[in-house]
């Protein structure tokens, strides 16, 4: 184990890469890669990684990038690649394929605004938009929550239990191009996390079974079926693999949902990736004045925590939502599944949406302080409010 | 026939089952069965990837499958991707076996070309066989970039304009190793050329001539007749290519008239079909595969 210097990017191509040497007393690892800003790092830290038991194919579309990772998987090899943006949108219908096939692909997405307008900065929107999807979805804050989530990931994408693939997200450049202090595991502490690959419905030679024909409703029904079981899952065998992982690295991967003063707290602000250390910091800071607010971040979105959201949750009577992201017509994509999660639980919580650092826009500490004005003076929930957009008299210091 | 009846293997030995639910006079089927009998003699044996297209529907309904051997459907553009994949790990593991890309024309000429010309370009180790109707079968009729001139489709009613696009030559300046056009009428020609495919490595990319009776409009029985009169009159030409340079003829035209081809076929009305033009052009395509024969003769 070593401590270094290194980007998101680098931390989640190093982690990708021994996961998939991990493979290489079994079946092996191989993978599609498809350059894009700002994830290009990555699959370029997986290109000249020297490989035992591995292919790394450069093909001509992200598209094509899922789909040899597809036929890799399904071969009962390791497998992963890395996208962003309009790269996720082209790659999409092969996406939700990997889903249905129930293949263990560790995908790593750096979230990057959906153009037009072109725009290469922070935005959510590319990976929620996949949220429909069979796939397992996590948000990281930090390099280091990118490095060990992806190694997590895989363990809980192969999971006998789960067999679902899995994407882990970094915000576009405040994660992906910033360089921190970064644990990275010997490959040998990764060899003992990660077992040797034995996926049960693998292609065989000696099988003559067609993956991915037709199906009539009840058989697809059946197969959704599973798919939801396996979902429910999820909560369970992420514990397994968080307190496995504890115990081969020396560190906490942390949960699904974590807290920051959350015991006694009237006003929760509810964030996702990197902007929770944003909000952290503006907590930490008021809690010393007296004032009575938390934090709860979400790291995992795909399937939706709802039965932790509510236990952390449990003082509040307001909850700010926080969403770099934003549905067309419909709000903050975390705030609408919040908003699901308490329905019928709790319907006295005051949730209020506040879409924020769109398009790559800076959640600066005053952002969360305006915030933080707004939800105390309400007395009732209204429409998601847009923060920090510049216009004329109201513009924001 | 009897003959014939008695030696069709055993269906769990079979690449295409019988009970399968394909059309009558279905070229693709043939196609198939021939490959498979191709592959059993060479003591081969293959994964197929499959895009969306009447190959896969072949399958049948999950749990069942036609295939009597590993296949894995992909989406419309992605077959050529999905095998590089699957044929990357078959090679790291050091296992027997082929990977075949098993596509209709939409997937190889339209949808799937780029992905197709990418493989190629890398060279991966599989071969690539399109069967090719010249038609969007599986969606009930519509032109693709391999429909012929003249030819009625549900999205060209009054016939196709343009001239079917050369898939051949597009493969061929790749510099692949291998490209070969088959047809069922020349069964023997089939066989061959599918050996040499499995005794090559690298990217092996094959055209069938697959005649779609449902589609092309025409007597199931006529199919075989059909394709063997598009070779005779240079409709069809049936060739190969090795590493993009050196052309074969392997059967050569006998200048047979094309007018029957069309008059067989209710897809092309005789008013659209500009006879003169059509026997120009087939003169012209053997006058340019002759030349290129000519002048990369082959090594043995």
């Amino acid at each position: 184990m070593s401590v270094q210097i290194v980007t998101g990017n680098h931390a989640a191509g190093y982690a990708l890469s021994v996961a998939g040497e991990a493979n290489r007393t079994a079946r092996g690892v191989a993978c599609g890669i498809y350059p894009i800003t700002p994830q290009t790092e990555i699959v370029e830290y997986v290109a000249k990684f020297p490989f035992s038991k591995g292919r790394v194919v450069p093909v001509e579309s992200e598209h094509s990038a899922m789909a040899v990772s597809m036929g890799a998987s399904a071969s009962g090899a390791r497998a992963f690649t890395a996208s962003s943006a309009n790269g996720l949108a082209y790659m999409a219908e092969n996406i939700m394929v990997a889903g249905y096939y129930r293949l263990p692909i560790v995908m790593v997405a750096v979230n990057r605004t959906l153009g037009p307008p072109w725009n290469i900065w922070a935005d959510q929107g590319d990976t929620l938009m996949l949220r429909d999807f069979a796939w397992l979805q996590f948000y990281c804050e930090n390099n280091q929550e990118v490095l060990d989530t992806t190694l997590l990931a895989f363990r809980l994408a192969e999971d006998r239990r789960i067999l679902m693939p899995v994407l882990v997200c970094m915000d576009a450049f405040i994660v992906s191009h910033t360089q921190t202090e970064t644990t990275l595991p010997e490959q040998t502490e990764v060899d003992r996390y990660l077992p040797d690959l034995d996926l049960p419905h693998r292609m065989r030679s000696d099988e003559a079974r067609t993956l991915g024909g037709l199906a009539w409703p009840n058989e697809g029904l059946a197969q959704r079926l599973e798919i939801d079981e396996a979902m429910k899952r999820v909560p369970g065998v992420y514990r397994d693999c968080r307190k496995s992982f504890t115990e081969t690295f020396g560190r906490d991967p942390g949960d699904v949902i974590q807290t920051f003063a959350t015991d006694d707290a009237e006003i929760v602000l509810v964030a996702s990736g990197s902007m929770a250390t944003t909000v952290r910091e503006v907590v930490r800071k008021r809690r010393e004045e007296g004032e009575k607010i938390g934090l709860v971040k979400i790291k995992m979105f795909r399937p939706f925590p709802e039965a932790a959201l509510r236990e952390a949750c449990q003082s509040a009577t307001h909850l700010a939502v926080l969403d770099r992201n934003y549905a067309a017509g419909a709000g903050g994509v975390f705030w609408q599944d919040t908003r699901a999660a308490f329905q019928g639980h709790r319907d006295d919580v005051l949730i209020q949406n506040y879409l924020t650092g769109l398009c790559g826009g800076d959640v600066t500490p005053a952002v969360i302080d305006d915030i933080l004005a707004d939800i105390t003076s309400r007395s009732a929930a209204g429409d998601p409010v847009w923060m920090g957009i510049e216009t004329g008299e109201e513009t924001r210091q | 026939m009897t003959a014939t009846a008695a030696t069709i293997p055993l269906p769990d030995e079979c690449l295409l089952r019988p009970g399968n639910t394909n059309c009558g006079g279905c070229g693709m089927s043939i196609g198939l069965t021939m490959l498979g009998r191709a592959l059993a003699e060479a003591d081969d044996t293959c994964t197929l990837v499959i895009p969306a297209c009447c190959g896969i529907v072949t399958a049948g309904a999950f749990p069942t499958t036609s295939y009597g051997v590993p296949t894995i459907a992909t989406t419309f553009a992605s077959s050529a991707a999905m095998a590089s994949g699957v044929a990357s790990i078959r090679d790291l593991n050091d296992e027997p076996g082929q990977v075949i890309c098993w596509a209709g024309d939409g997937g190889t000429y339209d949808i799937g070309l780029a992905t197709l010309s990418a493989a190629a370009e890398r060279n991966e180790n599989i071969i690539y066989i399109c069967y090719d109707n010249e038609i969007y079968g599986n969606t009930g009729g519509q032109r693709s970039s391999a429909t012929p001139a003249g030819a009625r489709t549900t999205t060209t009613p009054w016939g196709k304009t343009q001239d079917k696009k050369d898939i051949m030559s597009i493969m061929a300046a790749h510099r692949i190793p291998y490209a070969a056009t088959l047809s069922i009428a020349h069964p023997d020609d089939f066989a061959r050329k599918i050996t040499t495919a499995l005794e090559t490595y690298g990217m092996r990319f094959l055209l069938l001539h697959s005649p779609c009776p449902t589609g092309w409009k025409s007597e199931p029985e006529d199919s075989v007749e059909l394709v063997r009169l598009a070779v005779a009159s240079s409709l069809f030409p049936v060739y190969e290519i090795y590493d993009g340079t050196t052309y074969r003829i392997n059967v050569e035209p006998d200048e047979a008239d094309p007018a029957e081809y069309f008059q067989r076929q209710r897809r092309f009305k005789n008013e659209e079909i500009d006879l003169r033009a059509t026997r120009r052009a087939c003169s012209d395509r053997m006058q340019r595969l002759q030349a290129l024969a000519e002048r990369y003769p082959p090594d043995s």
